[in-house]
């Protein structure tokens, strides 16, 4: 197993309604599906994003997009309207996500494309 | 002979978007021989209620400021190529938008171009802001509240379809479902049922796929070294190749920049979506778990695999009020203790603004530190300990009345003379907020109506 930034695996978008804010999360290939089924969890997101007092964190599966689907209530500080932060809309959050460190198995490690 | 393709060209995502961008698009359109529409999205949240202001100060205006940059380099070859244009201009006075057209085709040479109306979709003579207050979901801020600027239901394609079906060769809507400028000309060309659902989702897809524009085109996607879209400058807007059964290709004009791949059409079909099997919208519930994508060429992705259920029993309406005064005031330091400065700058601001305004909420970001990750009570940026030798500190609060935000920014510039070493480069701003909530109404509250302009 190799500890990596999920940002090598898998790339994300991030949309907002509301307070309500929704990451999608693809892997780069169906291989690292399994990986990041296992590994990036409601929990594990939750506590991710802990400093922003997030509420239910909800996960998705597309497996046929080899794709994840994360909604985050209470994540956007009353949301764009209310929000005092730069980003109201949570739009950088995306990449907070790719910051989660990943195990990946040995045999996997070739498969990956980007610089470290 | 039936209808068994048309294309769908996205001019703009949203009411910045870049003027002229949509003309590749239209040329490719016109070169297509395929029945052809062109969309314009232009409607974000809060736009609908700045533009409701806008009309209270002047009755002709109210409708997209826009319209005409983003309208006038395609226009004339649109009416030429019979490429029917749906957009959600309108905003707040539809009609004012539609005499705007009819003004700007007339120049063009086109007096008699068909120009319809779809609206509907205002609620502010409907619905008292108690009864919107009663409606409210997800949340309590309509409670006790005056007044509202502006209450909108979200229409769906149905009188888009309606003003296509009448010969309308330009569609000018308040405000709707964003997919529902797609829905509109697919279910006018293919003729589908309004309770096809399968069909009606398949649709409803694309319109998702096209609303934002160039960000299902390699906008808003690129990651240098891990994953790129090529030639930015000159950036395609998206093309969808509707067949009869809905499913789709997605593309761009050709021998223009970005990318149409599986990645920026995964990125894009996520987009603010919550549970992809219950997408709602006016028209439908779009789920989207069995979707496939496959790349059917350079710059071609083919969709298929959308479901549909039946449509929700109540429309989303957005209720826009004011909410006060918003502030945020910047200054700079650099070079060595950077860092160390910008955060006595913000012990000293908390502490001067402790004695002048208690109570009031400040949030301090360090630019270069932590701060579009940071949260509001600045745990995150109390636990940072990265460092950097060009920061910005920013503040920002809110309240209903201006003044007290007005002395947080005083307090800001003041640190040109009593605050650390070496500040500079003060900015400071204080605006008036929107802010909305969202409501569930009864369908026969929003009634669409769909004109056509004599």
């Amino acid at each position: 197993m190799s500890e990596l930034l999920l940002h090598r695996i898998a790339h994300a978008r991030s949309g907002d309604k509301g307070n309500r804010l929704n990451i999608a999360l693809i892997c780069y290939r169906p291989e690292f599906f399994d990986t990041v089924a296992a590994q990036v969890t409601p929990d594990s997101v939750a506590q991710l994003f802990a400093s922003r007092a997030v509420g239910a964190v909800q996960r998705y599966e597309l497996p046929k997009l080899r794709a994840f689907n994360f909604v985050l209530d209470h994540a956007l500080d009353g949301g764009v309207n209310a929000s005092l932060g730069l980003d109201g809309h949570g739009k950088t959050l995306s990449f907070r996500l790719l910051t989660l460190p990943v195990e990946l198995p040995a045999a996997l490690l070739s498969l990956v494309q980007h610089p470290a | 002979m039936p209808v068994t393709r048309v294309h769908i060209g996205a001019g703009a995502g949203f009411a910045g978007d870049r003027a002229g961008a949509a003309l590749p698009v239209v040329q490719a359109l016109a070169a297509s021989g395929v029945p052809s529409f062109l969309i314009f999205e232009t409607l974000a949240e809060r736009t609908l209620a700045l533009a409701q202001l806008d009309r209270q100060r002047d009755p002709q205006a109210g409708y997209s400021p826009s319209l005409v940059a983003l309208l006038q380099p395609v226009l004339a070859l649109c009416l030429q190529h019979n490429i029917r244009i749906v957009s959600n201009f309108g905003a707040a006075n539809p009609q004012a938008a539609a005499q705007r057209i009819r003004a700007m085709a007339t120049t063009a040479g086109f007096p008699q171009a068909k120009i319809a109306v779809v609206s509907g979709d205002d609620l502010s003579a409907r619905l008292t802001t108690s009864e919107l207050a009663a409606r409210e979901t997800d949340g309590t801020l309509l409670q006790g509240r005056d007044s509202v600027v502006a209450a909108n239901a979200y229409l769906g394609a149905q009188p888009i379809g309606e003003a296509l079906d009448a010969g309308a060769e330009i569609v000018v809507t308040g405000r709707v479902a964003d997919p529902a400028l797609v829905l509109g000309p697919l279910v006018h060309a293919f003729g589908w049922r309004w309770d096809d659902w399968d069909r009606l989702a398949a649709g409803t897809l694309v319109g998702h796929l096209l609303e934002c524009g160039p960000q299902v085109s390699g906008g808003y996607f690129a990651d240098p070294g891990f994953k790129d879209a090529a030639d930015f400058t000159d950036i395609g807007y998206p093309i969808a190749e509707v067949s009869a059964d809905g499913s789709a290709v997605i593309t761009k004009p050709a021998g223009t920049g970005g990318v149409v791949s599986l990645r920026t059409v995964k990125e894009q079909m996520l987009y603010e979506i919550h549970d992809p099997a219950a997408y709602l919208t006016p028209d439908v519930v779009l789920d989207i778990t069995q979707a496939e994508v496959e790349q059917a060429g350079p710059d071609r992705v083919a969709v298929r695999g959308a479901r549909g259920h039946v449509r929700p029993a109540t429309l989303k309406a957005t209720v826009c009020f004011e909410s006060g005064w918003f502030g945020e005031a910047e200054i700079s330091y650099a070079g060595p203790n950077a860092t160390a400065r910008a955060r006595l700058a913000i012990e000293i601001i908390h502490a001067r603004m402790a004695q002048l305004q208690p109570g009031l909420v400040i949030r301090a970001d360090i630019i270069g530190v932590v701060s579009s990750f940071g949260d509001s009570a600045g745990r995150d940026l109390a636990a940072a300990t990265a460092e950097s030798d060009d920061v910005r500190v920013r503040f920002a609060a809110r309240h209903a009345d201006a003044a007290p935000v007005q002395q947080l920014l005083a307090e800001v510039e003041a640190l040109y003379v009593a605050g650390p070493a070496g500040g500079g480069g003060v900015r400071k701003h204080l605006v008036p907020q929107l802010a909305s909530a969202s409501c569930l109404i009864e369908r026969d509250l929003a009634q669409p109506v769909m004109e056509l302009l004599p």
